[in-house]
């Protein structure tokens, strides 16, 4: 008798075998999404909120049904800073991994070591960063600000408040090379004058001889983009050295959240523009900061990078479900009808279909003496307009080209 | 004209105490003991997280200090104990050990205490000469320094436990033999060595943005500097930081940060393919 019931629940056993496996093939297989974030190294301290606005949007869609009726997975790699690993890291999660979508990198040097291995795929990529702009390239779409949205309404304004005559410091590789030849441009256009610009190796963290510099140069104004914590220590030793001058950046506050870090007045008289700060009043923001911190109780601030990377996660969402499809070429077709727009925390954002960067509403903020954040302008939406004048068109051609004020498309 | 006088002193005098506060630990630990101690710089990142935390306690900051770089010895001491004293005679695997130790403490530092730590702000103080504006506390770090290169001197040199400890290190069996007790001198020269770079760290905490791995913008012009300096320690690394501070401060000033780091490093290159012992090698012989 007793084999026979063990013959039976054998037999059971092996039905509800087949059913499970049934039902798992009747669930579609979950869309893997590739995510590259610095957690360790250098600028853990700006990825940590990147991986956490990721994690927040990829549960927040699960629970509400996922994409296409499919759960995302979300396979989260470490480059630690590394543009090597970031490589490296790359090719795995695109050919072994095979992921539906690739999303990350912080610096623009680990972007551009990315793109070319992107490119060798039909994966799309999102680079959820603020950055220098200019890249053309169909395999990428960009969610953060470029220059025509930071710089573009930022250097006019403090001209316009403080003078003609501006200091540049700025990181010594292609963010910062890059964002100074749009200040050159953008002064150059406005009469204003750039009476000094130092780069910075990555890593330096100590500024005697640049405040000297700058106090002989004897600017109206400073427009720091230096990048890390380490070239942040100079807005410690300027307050230090009494230096006083007001600041612009593309990168500080919403970004960096200096003005968490450094005890107060260090970052006194800093002003940015950007698409997200924390300190942004409206229903949707406080609800979104809202969900954040409840999940993440112990972030020291929410900055325009983690915004950006739980938009893209949506944004993604909005792409597959208009085209029904997860391949790049159909995502294409529907940014192509300009209608790639989804309802973020800062009000409603678009792609741009010529060059698959996002529209954002801007607005100007400055920081008081006890590092009060305070919005001094609203700009409302600005579309990324700059790389559509200048030829740039993915819906016709696709250039995998970054282009600069002082390299254009060629004519042809 | 005097303002730009003053202006020079002050950028020498900043640079110069950057390279000895972060060189004087890893002259003892490196220079003398020969080990290649890559948690240097942890020890540092040790000291100024310990001084910022005892200050948020409410402690006073050069109290706060000090008991940092007496927190950096003590762990030293331990660390000496349970793992550089097995590699004396192994300097290539004292290396590797020290070098999985710093990835160890960085990477356990960014779990337990977070990627970035908020900082406590320079004591005031600010002057001004001519068009220039200066911070006091740059003035205090090279007075530290100075403090640090005379301390050291009187240590070694003039004192009995300074006399034994050269003795250890030039011949350990012969101390051995000649009743010092080799093992605590080699601790408690360690214990120095990583108090130092405590101290480093303490001292320039208020200046600098804390992460785990801020020990590593020190590491560079530490090494650089003690290998400059030579065999001999005590008599090389004065002088190797007066001409490494000369050299990036002159290039700073006319070419901005990147020559004067490129011309630091290439002088580097010089000294080291001329003068393969290091500066003090020229200075003994001087001295016979």
């Amino acid at each position: 008798m007793y084999s026979g019931r063990i013959v039976g629940m054998a037999l059971l056993g092996a039905m509800l075998g087949t059913a499970a496996i049934g039902a798992a093939q009747a669930a579609e297989p979950p869309l893997k999404v590739g995510l590259l974030e610095d957690v360790s190294g250098d600028l853990a301290f700006m990825g940590m909120p990147k991986l956490h606005g990721s994690q927040l949007a990829v549960e927040e869609i699960n629970k509400s049904g996922g994409i296409l009726g499919r759960q995302i997975e979300l396979i989260h790699l470490d480059p630690q800073g590394d543009n090597a690993r970031y490589q490296e890291f790359g090719r795995r999660l695109l050919n072994r991994d095979k992921v539906d979508v690739l999303i990350g990198g912080i610096t623009s040097a680990s972007r551009e070591a990315l793109r070319p291995i992107v490119d060798r795929t039909t994966t799309p990529y999102f680079y959820t960063n603020q950055y220098e702009g200019g890249v053309c390239d169909a395999s990428m779409i960009s969610m953060g600000a470029v220059p025509e949205q930071q710089f573009s309404t930022l250097i006019p304004w403090m001209v316009q408040k403080f003078g003609k005559k501006v200091y540049v410091i700025a990181a010594d590789y292609n963010f910062g090379q890059i964002s100074a030849e749009w200040n050159r441009k953008i002064m150059k256009d406005l009469g204003g004058e750039v009476v000094g610009e130092e780069f910075i190796p990555l890593g330096v963290s100590q500024f005697a001889q640049t405040i000297q510099n700058i106090q002989k140069a004897k600017p109206d104004w400073l427009l720091t983009i230096n990048v890390g914590a380490a070239q942040d220590s100079f807005f410690e030793q300027a307050a230090a050295a009494n230096l006083n001058l007001p600041m612009g950046s593309s990168i500080k506050i919403m970004l960096g959240f200096e003005h968490k870090r450094f005890k107060p007045p260090a970052l006194n008289n800093m002003h940015a523009t950007a698409n997200w700060f924390e300190e942004i009043d409206t229903p949707e923001a406080n609800d979104f900061k809202k969900r954040w911190h409840a999940k993440f109780p112990d972030e020291l601030y929410i900055n325009d990078m983690g915004y950006n990377a739980y938009n893209a996660l949506y944004m993604y969402k909005a792409l597959v479900e208009k085209a029904k499809s997860t391949k790049l070429e159909d995502m294409r077709k529907v940014i192509a009808t300009g209608d790639a727009c989804i309802e973020a925390p800062e009000g409603k954002v678009c792609i741009d279909p010529k060059s698959q960067h996002t529209s954002h509403r801007m607005r100007l903020i400055s920081v008081g003496p006890k590092h009060e954040v305070t919005v001094e302008k609203d700009y409302g939406t600005i579309q990324p307009y700059w790389l559509g004048e200048i030829g740039c068109d993915l819906t016709k051609k696709n250039d995998k080209d970054q282009y600069t004020p002082s390299h254009l498309p060629s004519k042809s | 004209m005097s303002a730009e006088l003053f202006s020079v002193f002050y950028q020498f005098a900043d640079v110069f105490a950057f390279l000895i506060l972060s060189a004087a630990g890893l002259a003892i630990v490196f220079g003398m003991m020969g080990v290649i101690n890559m948690a240097h710089g942890e020890f540092i990142m040790c000291g100024a997280y310990v001084t910022v935390g005892l200050v948020n306690l409410g402690v006073p900051l050069p109290i706060a200090q000090i008991l940092a770089a007496l927190t950096a010895g003590i762990i030293g001491m331990i660390v000496e104990y349970l793992v550089v004293r097995r590699f004396y005679k192994r300097p290539l695997d004292s290396l590797l050990a020290t070098w999985g130790l710093s990835l160890i403490v960085t990477q356990s530092m960014l779990l337990i205490v977070g990627s970035a730590v908020r900082g406590i702000g320079t004591p005031e103080g600010s002057f001004a000469i001519g068009g220039y504006t200066f911070s006091t506390y740059r003035l205090v770090l090279f007075a530290c320094a100075v403090a640090v290169l005379a301390g050291l001197y009187i240590i070694f040199m003039k004192t009995r436990f300074g006399v034994i400890a050269r003795a250890t290190m030039q011949n350990a069996a012969m101390a051995k033999a000649l009743g010092a007790r080799t093992g605590r001198i080699y601790s408690i020269s360690f214990g120095i060595g990583t108090a130092l770079a405590g101290l480093c760290g303490a001292l320039y905490a208020p200046t600098m943005t804390l992460i785990p791995t801020m020990g590593a913008t020190f590491v560079v012009e530490s090494f650089v500097t003690v290998v400059i300096g030579g065999a001999n320690v005590l008599l090389g690394t004065a002088p190797a930081a007066v001409f490494l501070a000369m050299i990036r401060m002159a290039l700073n000033a006319s070419y901005g940060q990147i020559i004067g780091q490129i011309g630091m490093l290439f002088a580097v290159i010089l000294i080291i393919r001329v003068l393969p012992e290091g500066l003090s090698s020229v200075l003994v012989r001087r001295g016979r």
